[in-house]
């Protein structure tokens, strides 16, 4: 097995009294698709504002290859080659769809500002084919019909594919996706599991995604990680974690075991 | 260059020509000396409008300090044309050999440079609390670093304190006032366009999103200020190269607050908003002077008025273009499929 891409290790974090996270051990190996599921307030999208720098760790490491991660501010970590979407979906409302995506691909535009403000020939060269990459992007994502609409008029389902859209235009190597079919009837769900499974091949991307649906979670991820307050109950394949008496005791109350 | 960009660069020669042309020949003879200064502040705020609604209006950082910018720019440039120019144009023109008009059109375009890169640097320094603080934290801070600028320079006897400054060469007619207001809207226009100008747009809409995909909200928002500021020294240079006296008086906060409600009034981040506002808002109170006792009643009336009808500014987050223009058109006509709306 190839060496993994991100290695979460003995992680907590602690708010006040709370640990919201409790020694998260986490190996993510390259085109993995890995799942976390638990309860409401159970530590998963806490995990990933760890991963992703919006917390740091009260203890523990994260590390991306074989740079340690923690402690590198948000956008460091995304150059490094970590996206992510957000569970209350964070758009730039007032963009429009195209300029949503377009404007993650500013990290890697070389134009400096004067080739700018002098609008050289490289300057609209390199803005052309951004232009075009954002467009390849929504189009892709069944979005190029809303190019031109601000994202906050998008429907809901959308502005989901939207937000998966504008993180991939970053180029990460790994994709967090924190419930990204929460809101979505059956139909959109299997359409949204399909999408996820093709844009994962088309870019050879890892992949941890948070969802409460086990039936997207147990047809999309090759192993999962249970977590209920902060502890990991438990962790294996859909069908190891689907059996584990822990698991169903902390989703259906531990008297539905006995 | 490309033919393309070739010909557009023609297109814009030829119409700023025709601008020149038409204001020499048709509308500057029949000016009076009182319009052609309302006409001169206008261009002056339009540069410190626009300068401003890179701050507040396209990155979202609500700054009340614009003046005390504006103040840097203009005692710093002053400073050098009052104390160096004796000593510069006699150089220019003695050593160097070129003409008056041109010798003189260096000292003031040098020292608004200069004064403008003192702004620039207070910029970054106003810049970098802005990192921890958001809103109205943001404001009180930068309202009490525009006030600080201006007790520092009250009490900096070498540019007249509190009895102002006086007897600066008057270096800053029309066509520098319009110049630079040219240069400042193209200039801000052509970086907030740009794929790399869109992180500032992104920062107001949504911070933590912003970092997600790579921005350095640090970094952009200390460059926010650092443009912008140095465009409000450049205003202040030609405002105190035009009026040719200072007092800082003429910078409280009060001042900031008119820029502010240009910028508010034009619509947060459209640059053309903050044109027209800045146009609307210098020449109307000038227009109210034939009922003067009720002048600045009606300028608050006008304001609540327009502020009540369209609060999101006359312009709202839109730009006022041909191409703008275009795309609603063939919208209108069913010829592009373009859901919802249209930017
Ligand atoms: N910034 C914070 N400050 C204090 N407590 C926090 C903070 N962020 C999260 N928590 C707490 O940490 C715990 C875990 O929250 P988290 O959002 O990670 O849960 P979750 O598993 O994503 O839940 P859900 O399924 O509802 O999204 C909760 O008790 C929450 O209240
Ligand atoms: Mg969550």
């Amino acid at each position: 097995m190839s060496a993994p891409v991100l290695v979460v290790e003995n992680v907590t974090k602690c708010f006040g009294g709370l640990t919201a996270v409790s020694e998260l051990d986490l190996e993510l190996r390259s085109e993995e698709l890995v799942g976390i599921i638990g309860p409401n307030g159970s530590g998963k999208t806490t995990a990933f504002n760890l991963i992703t720098g919006f917390y740091e760790p009260t203890r523990g490491s994260i590390r991306l290859g074989d740079k340690r991660i923690d402690g590198l501010r948000t956008n460091q970590i995304n150059r490094a080659g970590i996206a992510r979407t957000f569970q209350n979906i964070r758009l730039f409302p007032d963009l429009s769809a195209l300029d949503n995506v377009r404007v993650a691909f500013h990290v890697g535009v070389r134009s400096g500002i004067t080739s700018r403000v002098l609008r050289t020939q490289s300057f609209l060269d390199e803005e052309r084919r951004i232009g075009r990459a954002a467009m390849e992007l929504l189009e892709r994502f069944d979005l190029a019909r809303f190019a031109l609409s601000s994202a906050r008029n998008l429907p809901y389902g959308e502005q989901r594919r939207l937000e998966i859209a504008r993180a991939l235009a970053t180029s990460p190597k790994i994709l967090l996706l924190d419930e990204p079919a929460a809101g979505m009837n059956p139909t959109e769900k299997v359409e949204l599991a399909r999408l996820i499974r093709r844009v994962k091949d088309e870019y050879d991307l890892t992949i941890l995604l948070i969802d409460h649906d086990m039936k997207v979670v147990m047809g999309l991820c090759d192993r999962i990680l249970v977590l209920d307050h902060g502890e990991t109950i438990a962790q294996g394949t859909p069908e190891q974690v689907q059996r584990d008496p822990k698991v169903i005791a902390a989703y259906l109350g531990a008297d539905a075991v006995a | 260059m490309a033919p393309n960009a070739t010909a557009r660069l023609v297109l814009q020669a030829s119409a700023a020509l025709a601008v020149v042309t038409v204001w020499a020949r048709w509308i500057a003879p029949h000016v009076n000396p009182y319009q052609l200064q309302v006409i001169n502040y206008i261009g002056i705020n339009v540069v410190m409008a626009v300068s401003l609604n890179l701050i507040n209006g396209h990155t979202g950082q609500f700054s009340i300090g614009h003046a005390g910018f504006m103040a840097l720019g203009a005692y710093g440039s002053a400073a050098i044309t009052c104390y160096g120019g004796p000593h510069l144009l006699p150089w220019l023109s003695g050593t160097l050999g070129l003409a008056e008009g041109t010798a003189k059109a260096l000292l003031l375009n040098g020292a608004m440079l200069a004064g403008g890169g003192l702004a620039a640097l207070a910029g970054v320094v106003v810049g970098i609390p802005t990192l921890r603080l958001r809103g109205d934290y943001l404001a009180i801070a930068t309202l009490g670093f525009g006030e600080i600028i201006r007790v520092i320079i009250l009490n900096l006897d070498v540019v007249g304190g509190a009895r102002g400054f006086t007897d600066i060469p008057e270096l800053a007619g029309t066509f520098w006032i319009f110049l630079w207001a040219f240069v400042t809207v193209a200039v801000i226009a052509r970086i907030v366009g740009s794929t790399k100008g869109l992180a500032y747009l992104a920062i107001r809409e949504d911070e933590v999103a912003a970092e997600a995909v790579g921005i350095s909200t640090t970094r952009t928002k200390v460059s926010a200020f650092l443009l912008g500021a140095f465009f409000a020294g450049i205003g202040g240079g030609l405002f105190a190269h035009n009026v040719t006296y200072l007092h800082t008086n003429m910078f409280t906060f009060m001042k900031s607050i008119e820029y502010i409600v240009m910028v508010v009034l034009g619509g947060m981040g459209s640059i053309t908003g903050s044109v027209v506002a800045a146009v609307v808002l210098t020449a109307l109170p000038e227009a109210l002077r034939a009922i003067e006792k009720y002048r600045m009643v009606m300028y608050s009336m006008l304001l609540i008025v327009l502020m009540l009808t369209r609060p999101q500014g006359l312009m709202g987050r839109h730009e006022l273009s041909f191409a703008a223009i275009r795309r609603r058109l063939a919208v209108r006509k069913g010829g592009a499929s373009v859901a919802g709306d249209v930017p």
